[in-house]
């Protein structure tokens, strides 16, 4: 992206997030918000974050040696390391540097 | 100062974010640099957006040149969370006056924990807690950010790899997300729309293309989403 296109970025995730944030405060101040509202704001979250999972991953070629093999094991060393210790700065920095180490030294 | 015990007590409270934020804006403000951009774009990113996952994933987003329609449903659509937090401290903000909207702008999932959580000392002026409070956990968010972004740029190592921490922090959220609400059918709907924008779209409207599949499949499951709520 030029510098420009940067800065336009910038701007409409300010304002989309902070809509976000807004957005009862607009809206649901005097009336209960409709039941469609509450089900996706309740449901969706878990949906996005497995989505997001896979957007980040779509550099990865799964279909040539090492069949993304890389990624799959680093994703479930930060996956075992948080079930197992619960501590999400503990998962994602081993697993990061798991995977740099990975990308860096072996493959 | 005006206000120094609400100072005080939302310092202490907020002491665990400082230790997040901290490690997490480090990272950040490392990736930021480590793809060449100057480092005051992390700190602008910081002080405006002031959304972690977010600002992880606009990363991306510049990387992949993606359309700014793109860009704004996908915000909407990865902090919709957001908006089930301001339902729920509707009544607290109520009295906030003039420091409202930054109290609304400031509700990341950290500060809206810690509101929501911590018992309140009754003898405290209110808006002023919450305020100091917000403000406590975006400064140290932004003080994250703008060390991590000044020792990426003087500190020169190989950064190969370091985008693994974006989707570590997506996998680490989405295991949150199945503790909060053991119910695997959201799961599902992610990862066969994903799969299906995938092999489908070009890559870059694999987001909007599994967003929309997504939102089609939760009304045609909306039985099964709902059995565990």
């Amino acid at each position: 992206m030029s510098t420009n296109e940067l800065y336009m970025a910038i701007i409409v995730m300010t304002f989309a997030n902070f809509l976000t944030r807004v957005f009862p405060f607009l809206f649901f101040v005097k009336h209960e918000p409709p039941a469609w509202v509450v089900f996706i704001e309740k449901n969706f979250p878990p949906i996005i974050m497995t989505i997001l999972i896979f957007y980040t991953l779509t550099s990865v070629d799964f279909t040539t040696a090492p069949y993304g093999m890389k990624e799959i094991i680093a994703i479930a060393l930060t996956a075992f390391l948080h079930i197992r210790f619960n501590n999400y700065l503990v998962s994602i920095f081993i697993g990061t540097i798991f995977y740099m180490g990975l990308v860096q030294f072996i493959v | 100062m005006y206000y120094k015990r609400e100072f005080k007590t939302a310092f202490t409270t907020s002491i665990p974010v400082m230790m997040g934020y901290g490690v997490l804006g480090f990272a950040f403000g490392l990736l930021i640099t480590s793809l060449e951009y100057p480092w005051y774009l992390a700190l602008i990113m910081s002080i405006f957006i002031y959304a972690g996952a977010l600002q992880f994933l606009a990363v991306g987003f510049f990387g992949a040149k993606l359309g700014l329609f793109d860009i704004f449903i996908t915000t909407i659509f990865v902090n919709i969370r957001q908006s089930f937090y301001g339902l729920s401290v509707l009544k607290k903000f109520k009295k906030s006056g003039k420091l409202k909207p930054y109290l609304i702008f400031g509700l990341t999932d950290e500060t809206y924990a810690l509101l929501t959580t911590i018992k309140e000392d009754n003898r405290l002026n209110k808006k002023w807690y919450y305020f100091y409070l917000t403000a406590l956990n975006q400064s140290y968010w932004i003080s994250g950010t703008v060390l991590g972004a000044l020792f990426g740029s003087i500190v020169k190592f190989n950064t190969n790899g370091l985008e693994f921490s974006l989707t570590a922090l997506f996998v680490v959220l989405t295991i949150e997300q199945y503790k909060e609400n053991k119910n695997f059918t959201p799961f599902l709907i992610g990862i066969i729309t994903s799969i299906i924008a995938i092999v489908t779209v070009p890559i870059n409207n694999m987001l909007i293309v599994a967003i929309l599949c997504s939102l089609l499949g939760m009304f045609l499951l909306r039985k099964r989403l709902e059995n565990v709520n």
